[in-house]
């Protein structure tokens, strides 16, 4: 009877231990089948798929920019069997390796044509400003093309010494050598000309130090001259809109009550100019009056000039202490060029800017690089009443403001080589070969922002790998590959607005990629961290599983011990 | 040899602690400002946040200032003094926006550091700290690896050209142990197991004043005008450890140059470029007068009403009011819960029906 409950009593404990074994087994695999992944899965980070293929083939840059260039050759530059024997076009290519990932390719397709009466007619106006003017009413060129008209030497149309006139619009007057015989041969003829073809091209499209300059994104720029660096510092740098703040600096308002009508001043000189830019930058304009706004400098007394003078070399503590009662639109990131019109007091009148020979500076202005411009207005206080009534003359003005304001902007270049005449510039204040001119080397210089703010964005998120990225950023990253890619691919055909509407946009998307507010979710822990947080989760439920594993383990290792125990 | 002139200056000084017993961390922050201001950096330039407001603390004798020196005589709070982030503001996650860029698009301009390719970056930073990270208002921190990985972000995405970080904490030197980008030149108030100190006490307002480091960081930087020619190795000798107790540290590897040709004004002080106009344009056309074509408004010819105000009797004759009854706290609740069961684990069970 006894034995008989051992026996039960055995099986029954043999048969929980049974049910035990199996409950133990159930959840561990419950555990590492179910639990793992799903703490796996649960604390990762979220990461959505990049093109990564794209944007490592956007890291290799192959840039070709392609400029139509049109010769025509008037009546006298050619001979008559060499007319007939024109080719009608010709292709030349530059290649440049600027570094291992940034190639550069010029293509400049020629085409060479007579011209036509009416041509004739227009070239054979007294001065190159007229034949210009009667030229554009011709035709015009598209964005990104440059026409040149080849004269012949004996033309008058061109002054004396000079051997291009660069227009107002794309065109160029250009005056034939003395290569122009008749025994020469057509070939000869072509390579002199291509000589003046090159000079032209590099002035009114683009050099390649004006490309490379642009590149500096990409391209860490190394050792350049002095005047190098300080041409690429003086613009401010490619941004979809700019904000220009005209000030009027009254630091004396009891002696000179000053009226300047700056709303119309901006409507006739600045307006055309920023509209015809409208292409490569939106830009909002604002002025404001600062009454008791002082220089921070005191001027010294020059008797010789029976004035207040301001050195050179003062100057540069002109503007700290101005800047700070400026203000600017708190809304928008875009940068602000400001230009000061400062009227002196009447104890410090007349007030002029000496330069570093002691010179009066003749503009009595001067510009910060990457800041704006400051004139000193002179006024004559001579008046028995106080204040003076004072309308400012916003032509002189303007007159000052407009060339900085295109200086700061990049439309001024180099000096144009010897020979050249560069015509005036016309209402707008901008030719349309320096508009161009800006288009080139913006276009350029977005697509190097755009190529490296991408490619940068893509390393960094392999190289953190705890940063979150949300679906939104990878559309945005996308779409800036793509408009990447249409701008390359309109530079390569030549058709500069295009590739500079999409490189704009790129740039626009590139940015608001990189500097997505969420993408700041470093998702660090250090290790000891890891530990303390999992430690107290996950051990109390692991003890026991791990522990009935062992036991389970070192039973069925006891087991065959057993069963040869019993039967021996 | 890049002119270092053309480079743009930026900086970013942080004061992370609260309290009235760390206003030493917040003079030290002002003290770097306007020493930086005073070489020539202009606030549009600089991002300062200071993580509680000791000039108006109640516990302030002297409100509206905020003494660098004993015997109060340097105000480093003055009146020209724009703070950028203040109180709950500065956090870490603020802080990392502010050196990535990635800030929401609202955020104006002085809440931003726009600084690009050409700019040199100051970042200073005190507080509290220890091996390994840095407190941020007693509740959070960020650590050395978040931290270099913030400029490593700024290098690629081209933010600076060459950065200089101070610390004045504990164990400071840990904080820029983890930096792998490159221009990148820390200094450090003390090595990692040391604790920096602060200098001295004042009797009147109750607080120490300074932090040791930062103290003759700025007798160094008081003789320090806009066309000296000091360089880095002269900072690095700043506040030896006779002075300072503990020992600073500093890291060079990761910058490019020798800092024995880098000039303190590279980082602390700018001198604007400027350049004497000499084109002019003669504007021949007139100029044209827009005509004004906004409408006249009309005036308002509306009676204009008062609210109701309150009646004078309540205002003038307030009793106290009556305060409504509330049932006990949870805590009290509890309380006696406890000490019932108490009371019939220990009496028995059957004493309850001598309650219900």
């Amino acid at each position: 009877m006894k034995l008989k409950i051992v026996f039960k009593l055995r099986y029954l404990w043999m048969f929980f231990r049974h049910r035990g074994r199996l409950a133990a087994l159930a959840i561990a695999a419950v555990v590492i089948a179910v639990g793992v992944p799903l703490w796996w899965k649960t604390t990762e980070t979220y990461r959505a798929w990049l093109p990564v293929a794209q944007i490592n083939e956007l890291a290799q840059l192959q840039l070709q920019l392609s400029v139509e260039v049109e010769v025509v050759f008037s009546k006298g530059t050619l001979t008559a069997e060499h007319q007939k024997k024109i080719p009608p076009s010709n292709t030349r290519q530059e290649e440049h390796v600027v570094d291992e990932t940034t190639r550069l390719r010029y293509r400049y397709e020629t085409r060479y044509r007579t011209a036509t009466i009416m041509e004739e007619d227009a070239l054979n106006q007294s001065t190159a400003a007229e034949a210009d003017i009667s030229l554009h009413m011709l035709s015009e060129s598209p964005s990104g093309s440059v026409v040149i008209y080849v004269v012949p030497e004996s033309s008058t149309v061109l002054p004396e010494g000079v051997s291009v006139y660069v227009g107002q619009r794309r065109t160029a007057l250009l005056r034939a050598g003395g290569q122009m015989r008749v025994a020469v041969a057509l070939k000869e003829v072509l390579a002199s000309l291509e000589t003046w073809i090159k000079q032209v091209l590099q002035v009114m499209s683009f050099s390649h130090g004006d490309i490379t300059a642009a590149l500096s994104d990409r391209v860490r720029p190394g050792d350049r001259s002095r005047e190098g660096l300080a041409d690429s510092m003086r613009a401010f740098k490619s941004s979809p809109g700019y904000e220009i703040t005209f000030s009027l600096l009254n630091p004396d308002p009891t002696s000179h009550l000053l009226h300047w009508d700056v709303e119309a001043a901006i409507s006739s000189y600045i307006q055309p100019l920023l509209s015809k830019m409208a292409p490569v930058a939106n830009f909002s304009i604002d002025s404001q009056i600062l009454y008791y706004a002082v220089l921070g400098v005191n001027p010294r007394y020059d008797p010789t000039l029976n004035a207040y003078t301001l050195n050179a070399d003062s100057l540069s503590h002109v503007i700290n202490p101005v800047e700070a009662r400026l203000g600017s639109s708190a809304a928008s990131s875009n940068p602000v060029l400001n230009f000061l019109l400062y009227v002196p007091d009447s104890r410090h009148s007349p007030l002029h800017i000496t330069d570093h020979r002691r010179h009066t500076v003749p503009s009595n202005a001067f510009s910060s690089p990457r800041w704006g411009g400051i004139m000193v207005y002179n006024v004559n206080a001579s008046g028995t009443e106080l204040p003076v009534d004072v309308h400012i003359d916003m032509r002189r003005v303007m007159g000052v403001f407009l060339p900085q304001l295109r200086l700061m902007l990049g439309v001024q270049s180099a000096a144009p080589p010897p020979g050249f005449l560069i015509g005036p510039c016309g209402n707008a204040g901008l030719a349309d070969w320096e508009l161009d001119r800006l288009m080139w080397t913006r276009s350029v210089e977005n697509v190097a922002t755009a190529t490296t703010t991408i490619t940068s964005l893509a390393q960094l998120l392999d190289q953190i790998g705890n940063i979150v990225i949300n679906d939104n950023i990878a559309e945005q990253v996308s779409s800036a590959v793509a408009s990447l890619q249409l701008a390359v691919g309109q530079l390569e055909v030549g058709n500069l607005g295009l590739a500079m509407q999409y490189s704009k946009e790129a740039i626009l998307q590139s940015e608001r990629a990189f500097f997505d507010p969420s993408l700041l979710h470093l998702l660090y822990f250090p290790d000891d961290q890891k530990f303390a947080i999992y430690i107290p989760l996950f051990l109390p439920m692991c003890v026991p599983i791990l522990l009935s594993l062992l036991k389970m383990a070192s039973e069925v290792r006891q087991r065959p011990g057993q069963g040869q125990a019993k039967k021996d | 040899k890049r002119n270092q002139c053309y480079f743009k200056r930026s900086l970013n000084v942080v004061c992370t602690s609260r309290f009235w017993f760390n206003y030493r961390h917040v003079a030290n922050t002002l003290s770097v400002y306007r020493s930086v201001k005073r070489l020539g950096i202009p606030d549009s330039h600089i991002v300062l946040m200071l993580a509680d407001d000791m000039a108006c603390n109640h516990r302030n004798p002297k409100p509206a200032t905020v003494f660098s020196h004993k015997n109060m005589e340097l105000n480093v709070y003055g009146d020209d003094v724009e703070v950028d982030y203040r109180g709950y503001e500065v956090t870490v996650e603020n802080f990392l926006r502010v050196l990535t860029g990635r800030l929401p698009p609202s955020t104006p301009r002085s809440k931003r550091l726009l600084s690009d390719d050409r700019s040199n970056i100051l970042i200073y930073l005190t507080g509290h700290g220890g091996n390994g990270f840095l407190k941020f208002q007693d509740s959070e921190e960020i650590s050395n690896v978040e931290l270099a990985d913030a400029f490593e972000q700024m290098w690629t995405k081209r933010r600076y050209n060459e950065l200089l970080f101070i610390i004045d904490t504990c164990q400071g030197a840990s904080m820029y142990e983890r930096f792998y980008s490159p221009n990148i030149m820390a200094l450090a108030s003390s090595q990692v197991g040391e604790d920096s100190l602060s200098h001295q006490p004042d009797l009147a307002i109750g607080v120490h004043l300074m932090d040791r480091y930062t103290f003759y960081l700025l007798e160094f930087l008081e003789d320090i005008h806009p066309s000296s020619t000091t360089n880095m190795k002269d900072l690095f000798k700043v506040c030896p450890k006779s002075q300072c107790v503990s020992t600073p540290g500093h890291r060079t590897d990761l910058f490019l140059r020798d800092p024995g040709s880098v000039l303190i004004t590279d980082f602390f002080g700018s001198v604007r470029k400027v350049e004497i106009t000499t084109d002019t344009i003669n504007l021949t056309a007139p100029m044209v007068h827009l005509e004004d074509t906004r409408p006249v408004r009309e005036l308002r010819t509306e009676i204009q009403t008062y609210m109701d105000q309150l009646p004078v009797a309540e205002i003038i004759h307030q009793k106290p009011k009556q305060k409504d009854w509330h049932p006990p706290d949870g805590f009290i609740l509890g309380l006696w819960t406890l000490i019932l069961l108490v009371f019939f684990k220990t009496y028995g069970i059957k004493h309850l029906k001598h309650i219900f």
